[in-house]
């Protein structure tokens, strides 16, 4: 019997050693999210509230939008090209070169258009937001706002949200728009396509909700990388180093969670064309 | 008539603070400010001046007790009535804490154009180019950034940017660590002369410069292990016979 006990004790202990990480992690993982949304319930009652920061807003779109136009413009129409010459490799196959411009459409307006500028921007402006909050933490800036009777995150945080939420559509018609050019660049001059047969598939094809769905998904990707961002500079602490952690898990967890809700806004979006009767 | 809790700008009633529920960092701090006085906190590292401190400001929530400041007490203040009750304060903080982004003078003006939005741009230069006046502060750095001025300047600008509101509390966030002597004794200099050219605020420095704290101080307290050891005059200090006040007294002073 106590040789069973024993067995038993060492069996339950490896479950312990195996097990107790993974709920710490989970338990970790549930609780970030829940201070994440919590810091966004706070930002989002303070995004109208008086005063009025329209200055702090054109000075954040002017650094998340205007700042990464160059960015977006080149990687976009180097997306445009690389793309629409793997598509159509794969059409010429098939003898179905003419959809090259279509399906290239169809995948940057819905997916590759606000998935890549959601990473180029939280990458670029989303690190120099937990950055630049980290370091407004680490050197008391941010004691002095709140001492000076300042609201921190109406000050901070909200102008910031705005900023990127206004931003990100922007940023993504622009992508859509340049990436199409690169496409339509191929297609035409470098492979030899019709350029009335690429552009007329196009208009018949893709829909101005095909646009719409992708300037949706920006904008949340928008107010959801710059509230993991700002949450992480918000929180920062610990120095210099504390800062390069903000910048850091700010970049990634902004990153990963831009693929990941993509995936289901996408189904959503689906569901609700189901439920609309849009086909 | 005045009454008693009058007389005072800031009371710490057995306030208690724990952060994680099990260690108290302030073990039952009872504490009374004088309006209109020169207070220095002294202790040592990790003995809860910052805490305290965080207290009056009302960053912090004591766990238990009371904080009254200009006879408001801040446990029942809301995070917005709060946020509002801060305009009495003016910090200079131990790194000035100037918005790097900004200028000297917009670093002043900042506090102005956040709370006198009645007056134009030009009222608000004229309030913070004279509180710059008031610090000693050379016009010609008045459009750099703080990252092209000294330490020192830096300090100036700080403590003007403090004034700007032109505050009934004056609070000094260890002024004087990590200078040198000649910029400590010209910190020490500016606070006295600040709090002599105005009378009736009340001014409140966190330090470990013994120098300062009992040269220029009306009031000293002595905090040890969460708890206030002892408070009064410097004369109270030097006359002490607990042990850990004449350690203090006896290696921080150079005479």
């Amino acid at each position: 019997m106590s040789q069973v006990h024993v067995i038993v004790q060492k069996i339950s202990d490896k479950f312990d050693l195996v097990v107790n990480p993974i709920i710490s992690a989970i338990k970790g993982f549930v609780q970030e999210v829940g201070y994440i949304a919590l810091f966004a319930g706070q930002s989002v009652r303070l995004l109208f509230a008086k005063p009025n920061r329209y200055g702090e807003i054109i000075k954040h779109m002017e650094f998340i939008g205007n700042q990464s136009v160059g960015i977006i413009t080149l990687t976009s129409i180097f997306t445009g090209l690389a793309l629409s010459f793997q598509v159509y490799l794969g059409f010429k196959l098939v003898n179905a070169t003419d959809l090259v411009g279509p399906t290239v459409a169809l995948g940057i307006s819905r997916e590759l258009g606000p998935v890549l500028t959601g990473l180029i921007v939280s990458a670029r402006a989303g690190g120099a937001m937990a950055a630049r909050l980290g370091t407004m933490r680490v050197n008391e800036q941010m004691d002095a706002l709140d001492v000076m009777g300042i609201n921190t995150k109406q000050y901070l945080i909200a102008p910031r949200i705005i900023a990127a939420v206004i931003c990100m559509p922007l940023l993504t018609a622009l992508f859509d728009f340049m990436a199409m050019f690169g496409s339509w660049f191929l297609c035409t001059k470098l492979v030899g396509l019709d350029h009335a047969v690429f552009m007329s598939k196009i208009s018949n094809t893709v829909e101005i909700r095909h646009i719409n769905e992708g300037l949706f998904k920006a904008a949340i990707f928008g107010f959801m990388f710059a509230v993991i961002c700002c949450y992480k500079g918000f929180n920062t602490t610990g120095g210099a180093k504390g800062v390069g952690e903000a910048t850091n898990g700010g970049v990634v967890v902004s990153m990963v969670s831009i693929i990941i809700l993509d995936y289901f806004i996408m189904n959503l979006i689906r569901i609700y064309y189901l439920i609309a009767g849009i086909a | 008539m005045e009454s008693n809790e009058q007389k005072y700008a800031v009371i710490l009633d057995d306030v208690k603070k724990t952060f994680d529920g099990k260690e108290f960092v302030l073990k039952g701090v009872d504490l009374k400010i004088p309006r209109g006085s020169l207070t220095s906190i002294i202790g040592f590292s990790g003995t809860g001046k910052s805490v305290v401190l965080k207290h009056m400001l009302g960053l912090y929530r004591p766990t238990s007790g009371r904080v009254l400041v200009l006879d408001k007490e801040l446990t029942t203040l809301d995070d917005d009535a709060l946020t509002a009750f801060r305009c009495n304060y003016g910090v200079l903080f131990q790194s000035a804490a100037l918005f790097d982004d900004l200028t000297v003078l917009e670093n002043v003006c900042f506090p102005l154009e956040e709370h006198r939005r009645q007056l134009t741009k030009a009222q608000i230069e004229a309030i913070a180019l004279e509180k710059l006046k008031m610090v000693g502060l050379d016009p010609k750095h008045n459009h750099k950034l703080p990252s092209q001025i000294s330490g020192g300047m830096q300090k100036r600008t700080g403590l003007a940017r403090a004034l700007a509101l032109d505050p009934e509390i004056l609070i000094y966030d260890e002024p004087t660590t990590g200078l040198d002597p000649i910029l400590t004794e010209m910190v020490d200099n500016l606070i006295l002369e600040t709090h002599r050219a105005r009378p009736g605020t009340t001014s409140i420095m966190v330090s470990h410069d013994l120098n300062a704290a009992f040269g220029i101080a009306d009031f000293v307290v002595m905090l040890d292990a969460g708890k206030v050891l002892l408070s009064g005059t410097a004369e109270d200090f030097y006359k002490s016979d607990l042990e850990l006040v004449r350690r203090f007294v006896d290696k921080g002073i150079k005479h």
